[in-house]
């Protein structure tokens, strides 16, 4: 039913009825079907079949691009594609999958934003379309990086096309640092950090040297995964069982509460998310915390800062085994199986992902081709201190669990962890909790 | 549904209209009803009964879909559900906290907007002021207020020296509910004051007047005039607000998205993460039908107390 009201079908019955019009009409008609196919043979591609099309986009406020960067490459797009006009709307990460799956029914979107935990679930419950056929079809589908790309797989199938990478990194505030007489290589493993924290607070340099975003959301579950990872822990098993209830996965834990209990890491942490560690951290309220790529720009922003200039980044510290892994952050661009015009909609994922765009706006977010990180301008526009531990960091990342039922399982572990950080119940009860709801219903 | 439109239509007398005129009326008054019909049919009672019936089935995909029908199987889950009556019940502890702190505010509000103040208007327009804010403006403010790092209320008790370090206001449950419930205090006080005001501006000022040349002291005129003749508005604020706080769902999206450990996750809110975060549409449709069906009650034995007041009263 979808490929029957594609453009280039839905040309051809106007194309009979124009025959039998006025010789007039008749001609104005032929020459606009010209028209439409000099464009198309200019190489604007199968959206540009001459009939003009509308789709729509689900894009995500605050991520990487701003909402100018967004408008700016969209409109871009719609002078080279004229055929295609696009609608772009904006929400917040916290309403976005709800907003994906609310408007799914009503085809209301044809380009949404799928953040890398969601390919599990839109691909089983068909919200999302699978466009491996398309994603192969690209050249040099081998310099992204493998990070990027195992995000909008889901069961060795393409449900998307990664478009923002992005992984948490290890900020600190080098003035409280050297007032304390810490080295930042200190940080390299997190019992340095913690030894720093220490420092810190002894010295009241800071109240609470430690903060991070871990309110009840997806926020916690990423500062967690990238601690499980350090501490060689896993989400789940070979056989897809919840692994993170012995091991790794509890030490992590404990290392939060404690962090908590001894003063060291901020009890507001338990109430933020990762806009609220912004504040706190340019306030000059914390000395270290874990965070997304966007804390760099905003903390180094004089009006809105007061450390700007003395922020420092840093690969996630490792754990005892030696592994940092920073938490897999990425988000692709998937088309919506609703969606009346795939291969628009293919045109305009294909655009906002290619190398070309991705350098040009390499400021807002660092690009998924690996090849973009040696480029000079991309090294100058990205800032060169991001792009030097960025080009390292994105090699090695933790994916969190891959199941279908990802956000009631994850709901289930937010609520676990907080009630270990409040003090509630140990880690190890807490998670084995969670892990209820990981073999639930997966 | 024509013919009850034509009945007020003069039936005495020599006026009386050819049937012709008459049914010509009757389709045209049936034209200028299909738009309402079709609102309350396309966005009320469809969607009533859409919900009523997904919930007999397990339908856990926003497509169209085969899904198997449980019969009552999603509201057996419920019953056996722990999380339901965790929510449940702190959905009433919230409802009762916070409506009782509005009509008793709102009480004394309504009696001071009502005294002959000067600048009275000024007041008024003052006091309206929170409820005019959307709740996502009002949620947002309070979750501004609340910031353990820089928020006002910290600012404010540290220099007063009421506490001495900054408090966490949102980030223990008991608390966080508890200010959650206070900011909708904030926000819905005006509304029930103004209610109230209204009320008292229906008391006669003679029975006052009466009753201060017997003699009688402000507290006596307050609770032998103004409560018994205003127990009735009270009683229909009452119900607005109970049912509007058993529905608190906005006021927690922003403020705290359910947390701490589940401590604000009120049942609409429960509901709405059932139904759209899991997916489990079923379910979540038949949680929203229990809501309905407390609400019912509620409403049942709340005009049942109306009814026989405004009895006892003539």
């Amino acid at each position: 039913m979808a490929a029957a009201r594609r453009d280039g079908m839905a040309m051809r019955p106007d194309h009979n009825h124009n025959l039998t019009m006025s010789r007039r009409g008749f001609l104005t008609a032929a020459m606009g079907v010209g028209a439409g196919a000099a464009l198309a043979a200019c190489g604007s591609g199968s959206g540009g079949s001459g009939a003009k099309v509308t789709i729509r986009a689900l894009h995500q406020q605050q991520a990487g691009y701003s909402a100018s960067d967004i408008q700016g490459m969209t409109a871009a797009f719609m002078k080279a594609n004229p055929n295609i006009k696009v609608e772009n709307t904006l929400v917040a990460y916290d309403a976005l999958h709800d907003k994906i799956v609310a408007a799914a029914p009503a085809g209301t979107y044809d380009v949404v934003l799928m953040d890398c935990i969601w390919p599990a679930e839109f691909a089983k419950k068909h919200i999302v379309a699978d466009i491996s056929a398309k994603v192969k079809g690209l050249s040099g589908l081998d310099g992204i990086f493998p990070g990027a790309i195992e995000t909008a797989q889901y069961q060795g199938k393409y449900y998307g096309m990664p478009w923002l990478l992005d992984t948490k990194y290890l900020f600190y505030n080098t003035e409280m640092l050297q007032k304390a007489g810490i080295k930042p290589d200190q940080l390299a493993t997190w019992d340095g950090v913690k030894a720093a924290a220490q420092t810190l607070k002894a010295k009241n340099i800071v109240q609470y040297p430690i903060t991070g975003s871990w309110q009840q959301a997806e926020a916690v579950i990423c500062d967690y995964a990238a601690l499980v990872g350090a501490f060689g822990g896993r989400f789940l098993d070979d056989a897809g069982k919840p692994a993170f209830t012995s091991g790794g996965g509890v030490q992590a834990l404990q290392f939060m509460v404690d962090l908590v209990k001894s003063g060291l890491a901020n009890p507001a942490a338990r109430t933020s998310v990762e806009d609220d560690v912004v504040k706190t951290f340019s306030q000059g309220n914390a000395a270290m915390a874990l965070n997304w790529t966007f804390m760099y720009g905003l903390a180094n922003d004089p009006k809105q800062s007061k450390i700007a200039g003395k922020v420092g980044m840093a690969h996630t510290p490792a754990g005892p085994g030696g592994k940092a892994p920073g938490v897999n952050g990425a988000s692709a661009l998937a088309i919506t199986s609703g969606s009346q015009h795939q291969d628009a909609a293919w045109e305009y994922v294909k655009y906002l992902t290619s190398k070309a765009v991705q350098d040009k706006f390499a400021t807002s977010s660092l690009p998924i081709w690996k090849a973009s990180y040696d480029d000079p301008a991309v090294q100058k526009a990205g800032t060169p201190a991001v792009v030097a531990v960025a080009k390292t960091q994105l090699q090695d990342m933790i994916l969190r669990p891959q199941v279908a039922n990802y956000n009631s399982a994850s709901q289930q572990l937010q609520v676990s962890i907080q009630k270990a950080l409040l003090g509630q119940e140990t880690p190890q009860a807490a998670l084995a909790e969670a892990a209820n709801a990981f073999t639930a219903s997966s | 549904m024509s013919g009850a439109v034509v009945a007020p239509a003069p039936l005495t007398g020599p006026q009386k209209r050819p049937w012709r005129v008459r049914t010509r009326e009757a389709r045209f008054a049936t034209m200028l009803l299909i738009p309402s019909v079709v609102v309350v049919f396309g966005i009320v009672l469809y969607p009533i009964l859409r919900t009523l019936y997904t919930s007999f089935f397990d339908v856990e995909s926003a497509l169209p879909g085969d899904f198997p029908f449980v019969g009552l199987e999603n509201y057996g889950k419920i019953i056996g559900d722990g999380a339901v009556w965790s929510a449940v019940g702190r959905t009433a502890y919230f409802t009762f906290f916070s409506t009782a702190l509005e009509i008793g505010l709102g009480i004394g509000l309504a009696v001071l907007l009502n005294a002959p103040l000067r600048l009275r208007w000024l007041f008024r327009a003052i006091v309206v002021l929170p409820w005019a804010l959307p709740t996502i403006v009002n949620a947002q403010m309070w979750r501004f207020i609340l910031n353990s790092e820089y928020g006002a209320l910290n600012a404010l008790l540290t220099q007063l020296h009421i506490i001495d370090t900054y408090q966490s206001w949102l980030g223990s449950p008991f608390l966080a509910l508890n200010m959650v419930a206070l900011a909708d205090v904030w926000k819905n006080t005006p509304l029930v004051a103004f209610f109230l005001l209204a009320g008292l501006q229906t008391i006669p000022s003679d029975l006052h007047e009466a009753a201060v040349v017997d003699g009688a002291s402000v507290w006596q005129r307050f609770w032998r005039i103004t409560m018994p003749l205003l127990k009735s508005s009270i009683l229909v604020v009452l119900v607005l607000r109970t049912i509007e706080a058993f529905k608190v769902f906005d006021i927690i999206y922003v403020m705290t998205r359910g947390g701490p450990a589940n401590g604000t996750q009120s049942i609409a809110y429960f509901t709405y993460v059932r139904a759209f975060s899991d997916q489990n549409f079923g379910y979540g449709s038949a949680l929203s039908y229990l809501i309905v069906i407390v609400i019912l009650v509620l409403a049942v034995f709340y005009i049942r107390a109306l009814r026989s007041t405004t009895a006892n009263e003539i």
